[in-house]
């Protein structure tokens, strides 16, 4: 853990363990690590990215103390952001999808944070626009926008990519899940440095009908920071398939894991099945704590349960 | 024969199905079939002749951007899978 005394919590951000998980590992030559982001203070990935993009406006001298922080998210950024923004003064509302769980509104709660809820059925894409416009309207906010700003990827380069890099002699596929494309481009690039030939893979969510309220494809949204030509493979994995990858988790190596790490490592044990020998990294964005309030855990038609909700 | 799945924003240009069936040896010749027979897809699809940036299309659960993009062969029992770019994030 280094020494960390005197830095205070924020202290805490990054330098998560990565562990291997030898009971899922395909075979005795296919070595399958997990970088454990839910070791964080607010228990996700989260706090890496909410930590930088407040140091480098507050470097840049755009971010004034005491100015009103406004960001779009289906939690755990705000919650990082609530963490963040607490200790340095400045106020904090969030915007997330009316549907995200409870646990979630309520942590932003305690924070002190303020929450606008946008339409449950446009999902992630919803919360974005909405924060925009809101930004738009009310110029005194100061928008961190996880979606476009380097901070982002920047965290991920000098963070996550490069604790991996220092950690293994070896990475040949690095497994995240597709968000804002934050871990994927930053690690990735990093972990490209070191180990030239590295698989960059993203996982993405199949998302429910419900939550795909576009009225047309032109509605899309692309995050800024994202570039697909960087990834060298682009998974999609249900929600079905994410929640049996969390009792995978659970019942073979004891983690418990939120949705996004059971989608990535599934992902990761499906490209890990391709490698006759190799090293595969994932990274566990948060644990189910955040999580156990959803009906999935205990239902017959996990798709169906899962369906009206944006998960990760 | 290669099935296809639509998205629901989709749906009212193809007589509201949520699933169709299409022909072709490669990805791009599916959707030629699917677009040949539903002509207003053509513009939600296609973006100066090329893939939408806002459309993202999977082979078998992988985006062919990330395999030969619409040259992609298909392959015998996998579904292909049209989805909206869509803002992620925990």
């Amino acid at each position: 853990m280094g020494s960390r005394l005197g830095a205070g919590l924020l202290g805490l951000i990054g330098s998560t363990p990565l562990v291997e998980l030898e009971r899922l590992s395909p075979s005795p030559s296919v070595h399958l690590f997990a970088k454990l982001e839910g070791q964080n203070p607010t228990g996700s990935i989260k706090d890496r990215v909410a930590l930088a993009m407040i140091d480098a406006a507050e470097a840049s001298g755009e971010l004034e103390p005491g100015r009103h922080l406004l960001e779009p998210t289906s939690g755990n950024t705000g919650i990082s952001l609530a963490l963040v923004s607490k200790l340095r003064g400045y106020p904090l509302t969030c915007v997330l999808p009316a549907n995200v769980t409870e646990e979630r509104r309520r942590l932003l709660r305690l924070y002190g944070a303020g929450i606008v809820e946008s339409p449950p059925e446009e999902g992630s894409n919803g919360a974005v626009r909405l924060a925009l416009e809101l930004a738009e309207r009310e110029p005194s906010y100061f928008m961190p926008f996880q979606y476009a700003n380097a901070a982002n990827p920047l965290a991920h380069y000098e963070g996550t990519g490069a604790e991996i890099a220092a950690a293994l002699d070896r990475v040949d596929v690095f497994v995240a899940g597709l968000g804002t494309g934050g871990t994927l481009m930053g690690a990735g690039e990093r972990l490209r440095e070191t180990f030239p030939g590295v698989v960059v893979a993203a996982v993405e969510p199949l998302p429910g009908d419900a939550v795909m309220g576009l009225r047309s494809l032109e509605d899309g949204y692309v995050p800024p920071i994202l570039d697909v030509s960087k990834l060298d493979r682009k998974l999609l994995v249900s929600n079905e398939e994410a929640v049996a990858g969390l009792r995978l988790l659970l019942d073979r190596e004891g983690f418990f894991g939120g949705v996004s790490s059971g989608a990535v490592i599934r992902a990761a044990l499906r490209l890990a099945a391709e490698l006759e020998e190799g090293v595969v990294v994932c990274v566990l964005a948060d644990g189910g704590w955040k999580y156990l309030s959803a009906d999935f855990w205990e239902t017959d038609d996990v798709d169906a349960s899962m369906e009206r909700s944006v998960w990760w | 024969m290669t099935r296809v799945r639509i998205p629901p924003m989709l749906r009212s240009d193809v007589g509201g199905a949520r699933e169709l069936e299409a022909d072709g040896d490669t990805v791009g010749d599916v959707i030629e079939d699917l677009v040949d027979r539903y002509p207003p897809l053509r513009s939600q699809l296609y973006e100066n002749g090329s893939l939408g940036s806002f459309v993202n299309v999977y082979l078998g659960g992988e985006d062919v951007r990330t395999l030969a993009g619409l040259e992609t062969p298909t392959r015998n029992g996998a579904t292909v899978i049209l989805l909206p770019a869509m803002a992620g994030g925990l």
